[in-house]
């Protein structure tokens, strides 16, 4: 009973939990440019309490970029145009959704290149030990030949007996 | 092409063991952010003095021209690992005259000029960053911080945490010589 009680009151206050980082006098007056600044907030990494984003986040330099954010997006900076001067002071790093570039072209495509890798050599595995038990007393072209080359000999020799 | 089939577990055991022994590596900090800063030109920025201190604010033209590399060191009097580092930084200039500016991040004047004059004062110039907002400027992560920037201004090398205990002090100390050696040739 209590453990459900328990359970009750954290699900109940977990999803304010992550709204109440945003205190009020931080928000904007204008919903527009303040539901942009939530976006670009979601994007940022929190350098302190790291894997989290500022916009949850209520670490003190989370507030103070939190704050920059908004103070650039008055100023008049598109959402990218934000995001790369933050990129600009912290590194690609700020970034919890990594950039795609020459840098990070290992990351996104080793996956890919990986399950193509592991696929390959299965299905060839498979393919070849398939072969070998569909046929296992096939003959190799050579021996095929020198067949062949016997029975065509036979049919040479038949009209002579 | 049987062959490289065969070889392929110890190929693949082999770079997971590399990984493994790079990861397990104690040296290696997970949460280290590499700094953006380093080798670039110190970032644009103007600090008041902290009132009280008796020492000039300082702003990016101050880093531009010096003979020999300055430390910057971003302190705050409520930060407790600074009191252990004021030492470090003052032995640093007492001793080795090393040039010190300091960034009082998110303080009080009142505070900041009680805690250097219950301490000292080792810093030639302190600017006031009440805000924190030039802090974000020099891609802070959190305080204390020190950065060793050259005699053109450009950021040469940055400790984060306080230098403080002896692994921490010859790592900084490394730097600095490094800093000090490239300025005069």
């Amino acid at each position: 009973m209590i453990t459900r009680l328990i359970l009750i009151f954290m699900l109940a206050f977990a999803p304010m939990s992550a709204a109440f980082a945003v205190e009020p006098d931080e928000m904007l007056d204008d919903p527009v440019l303040e539901a942009r600044a939530r976006d670009v907030s979601r994007q940022l990494r929190c350098v302190v309490c790291q894997n989290q984003d500022i916009d949850s986040s209520n670490a003190g330099i989370a507030r103070d970029m939190r704050l920059l954010v908004r103070e650039r997006l008055v100023a008049g900076d598109t959402n990218d145009e934000v995001l790369e001067f933050m990129v600009a002071r912290y590194g690609n790093f700020v970034l919890l959704r990594p950039p795609f570039n020459s840098q990070t072209y290992l990351l996104w495509f080793a996956p890919l290149a990986l399950a193509l890798a592991a696929g390959g050599i299965g299905i060839s595995v498979i393919w070849q030990v398939r072969r070998k038990n569909a046929h296992p007393d096939d003959l190799t072209a050579a021996e095929d030949a020198a067949i062949q080359a016997l029975l065509d000999a036979d049919a040479e020799d038949e009209p002579q007996s | 092409m049987k062959r490289l089939l065969f070889a392929s577990p110890v190929l693949i055991s082999l770079i997971f063991g590399g990984f493994f022994l790079w990861g397990l590596d104690p040296e290696r900090d997970p949460s280290a952010i590499p700094s953006v800063l380093i080798s670039r030109p110190a970032p644009e920025f103007s600090l008041p003095e902290v009132a009280g201190t008796g020492v000039p604010g300082f702003s990016r033209g101050d880093l531009e021209s010096n003979p020999e590399p300055v430390v910057v060191n971003v302190f705050a009097s409520w930060c407790v690992p600074c009191r252990a580092e004021h030492a470090v930084l003052t032995r640093m200039v007492e001793e080795d005259g090393v040039r010190l500016f300091g960034i009082n991040y998110q303080d009080e004047p009142e505070d900041a000029a009680r805690w250097l004059a219950e301490l000292g004062n080792p810093y030639e110039r302190i600017g006031s960053d009440l805000e924190g907002r030039v802090a974000l400027e020099w891609g802070l992560t959190g305080v204390p911080e020190t950065f060793i920037v050259g005699g053109d201004g450009t950021v040469l090398y940055k400790y984060v945490g306080p230098v403080v205990g002896e692994t921490a002090i010859r790592e900084f100390t490394t730097a600095l010589e490094q800093a000090r050696r490239e300025g005069t040739s």
